[in-house]
């Protein structure tokens, strides 16, 4: 069997003493959705920063078969991966062309960005809209989107984020979340971090339950939907937005 | 006072006023981009001044000395410090930079000196020396303490100032000095009389500043700077080193210090320790426009200036009283705007 796109092995993070993320393996191939949930603290937004080299890890990170987790922040980026945080961490004095064009900093020189750019605006109609206003300006959905497209100008082959639906109106959730799904097709991996269990699980196509910083079940999404401890602790409550 | 005078007192008030700018800009580049409070700006305009002026003594400045230490320092840090730096083409690219620009200044200005060659060869000289100095500091003090809290990069600052006032002592003497000026040319303007070197220094300024606007609003390496200065995660998470957008902001701000004090080394006398003061001025304005704000930073600066003149007519024995007392208002009218915790991000 090949070596998947993206795959984290034993990956530990530590703040002092206190373990937030304890021996978590999670794989993930090209053009999949995979998802972790869990309740607030659970340490999935702790191994995203570690995957990204945000935080210092211990265990394999490997992608496209080669380590990574030696790496600089910047050097992952332009090897192809992109996290979208979870506080979107925009440059909100600047216009929102100004944000996209530097998502793309680490593309070659030569490269035209006003392609990359195209595809974005293709993809989020509003951000061409809004492109000369500052970003600071925007409301949260509008934010959400311009961090997506701002990671999708690295042209990158693993996209990362955190909380996509965090503070949004369920119909933008929604919305947010039909375009990670149709992203897919862009032949691009997913790792989606959710707290809205229905939602994630309902696009992704694999997904892994955290607890106390520990993978607890995983499996295909659809399975993990019917699972009658994930509908208890996850599920039990209608549609709500985070 | 008759009109004669105040328009004199403005005139010298509006050309350090734009002196303090360049410094408040510099500060407020450096602070947004690497949260260090950079005490040590004034240094660099000393340098620059003292630098030239040995120039024109006809003597090798011992700037280009320093330059090539710290840069040879900065070399050897960085094959320690960086494994992934040891292919040859990096090695050789890093030697040129930290090594060989040094000491190809070095080469230059010692056979430069003695020849006399007059400003339009000697004030490019100063400029590549002292500017030289500020992406090394950066590199050997700052650059390792890049997490460290405000507090810890400014007592680094502290440390860099005094030995940069150390050292001045040791290389230009206790001596004062001043340069002849680039234009003795005097513009009767009615009641006014506008010295050639005010205009100098005008002008250089808002050539400066319109360089400044363009570069950080046009083009992608300023708009990468100003990302950095907004956001450094974000900017980390788009890929933007935020090592070397560091070190551009030094850079910059090396530069600027030196080309001020090459502006005013005709018009004051430049001791070893006159930057401090001048910094701090600088540092007054910079304060006033939040540490984040340019045009506030540069306008207030230009206040700065003409208080400072019309202070040391009035009351000329409180005039640095005066200037830092500006500060106080600011000050307060800020923390109970804002409320107490901003120290930190």
């Amino acid at each position: 069997m090949s070596e998947p796109l993206f795959a984290l092995r034993d990956l530990s993070v530590a703040y002092g003493k206190i373990e937030a993320v304890r021996r978590v393996s999670l794989e993930i191939g090209v053009g999949r959705i995979v998802t972790v949930v869990g309740a607030n603290g659970a340490g999935k937004t702790t191994l995203l920063n570690a995957a990204m080299g945000i935080l210092p890890a211990q265990g394999e990170i490997r992608f496209q078969g080669r380590p990574v987790g030696g790496l600089s922040i910047e050097r992952r980026v332009a090897g192809g991966i992109a996290l979208v945080a979870e506080k979107r961490e925009l440059f909100t004095t600047l216009s929102v062309e100004d944000n996209l064009r530097l998502g793309a900093y680490t593309r070659p020189r030569g490269e035209r960005v006003a392609d990359a750019l195209e595809e974005v605006y293709a993809l989020f109609p509003r951000l061409k809209e809004r492109r000369r206003q500052m970003s600071g300006t925007m409301s949260g959905g509008e934010r959400q989107m311009l961090a997506m497209g701002r990671a999708l100008m690295a042209r990158p082959k693993l996209l990362m984020l955190d909380e996509p639906s965090l503070g949004l109106a369920p119909r933008i959730v929604k919305e947010i979340l039909r375009l990670v799904s149709d992203l897919r097709r862009t032949g691009v991996g997913i790792l989606l971090v959710e707290q809205n269990a229905r939602a994630a699980l309902r696009i992704a196509d694999y997904g892994y339950v955290m607890e106390t910083g520990a993978v607890t079940l995983q499996g295909p999404a659809e399975t993990l939907a019917r699972d009658p401890r994930v509908i208890e602790s996850y599920l039990g409550f209608s549609d709500r937005a985070a | 006072m008759d009109p004669t005078i105040a328009l004199f007192l403005a005139q010298d008030g509006v050309t350090n006023g734009a002196i303090y700018a360049l410094l408040a800009l510099s500060l407020v580049l450096v602070f947004t981009i690497t949260r260090v409070i950079f005490i040590p700006q004034g240094e660099f305009v000393a340098y620059g001044a003292l630098t030239l002026a040995a120039f024109e003594r006809g003597v090798l400045p011992q700037t280009a000395w320093l330059a090539l230490l710290l840069g040879a320092a900065a070399f050897l840090d960085d094959l320690i410090r960086l494994p992934d730096r040891r292919s040859p083409r990096r090695v050789l690219a890093a030697l040129a930079g930290d090594v060989g620009f040094p000491a190809a200044v070095l080469a230059a200005a010692w056979w430069a000196a003695p020849r006399h060659l007059g400003p339009l060869a000697e004030v490019p000289l100063t400029l590549a020396m002292v500017a030289s100095l500020g992406p090394f500091l950066y590199r050997l003090v700052f650059r390792p303490l890049a997490e460290a809290p405000v507090l810890v990069l400014l007592i680094a600052a502290v440390g860099v100032h005094l030995a940069l006032v150390g050292l001045g002592l040791v290389f230009f003497g206790a001596e004062g000095f001043r340069t002849a000026p680039f234009s003795t040319a005097v513009i009767e303007a009615g009641p006014a009389t506008i010295t050639g070197q005010s205009l100098w220094v005008l002008g250089v300024t808002g050539g400066l500043i319109l360089a400044l606007w363009a570069f950080f609003g046009h083009t992608l390496t300023g708009k990468a700077l100003r990302a950095t200065a907004v956001n450094r995660l974000g900017a980390r998470l788009v890929g933007i080193p935020t090592a070397a957008a560091g070190r551009i902001a030094f850079v910059l701000a090396a530069f600027i210090g030196a080309l001020s004090g090459v502006l005013i080394a005709p018009v004051t006398t430049v001791f070893y320790d006159t930057g401090f003061l001048t910094g701090l001025k600088g540092f007054v304005a910079a304060i006033i426009g939040g540490l984040v704000s340019f045009p506030l930073a540069a306008a207030a600066a230009v206040l700065v200036g003409l208080v400072e003149a019309f202070a040391s007519f009035w009351a000329s024995s409180f005039k640095e009283v005066v200037v830092f007392t500006i500060i106080i208002p600011v000050l307060l009218w800020r923390s109970l705007r804002s409320g107490p915790a901003e120290d930190e991000e």
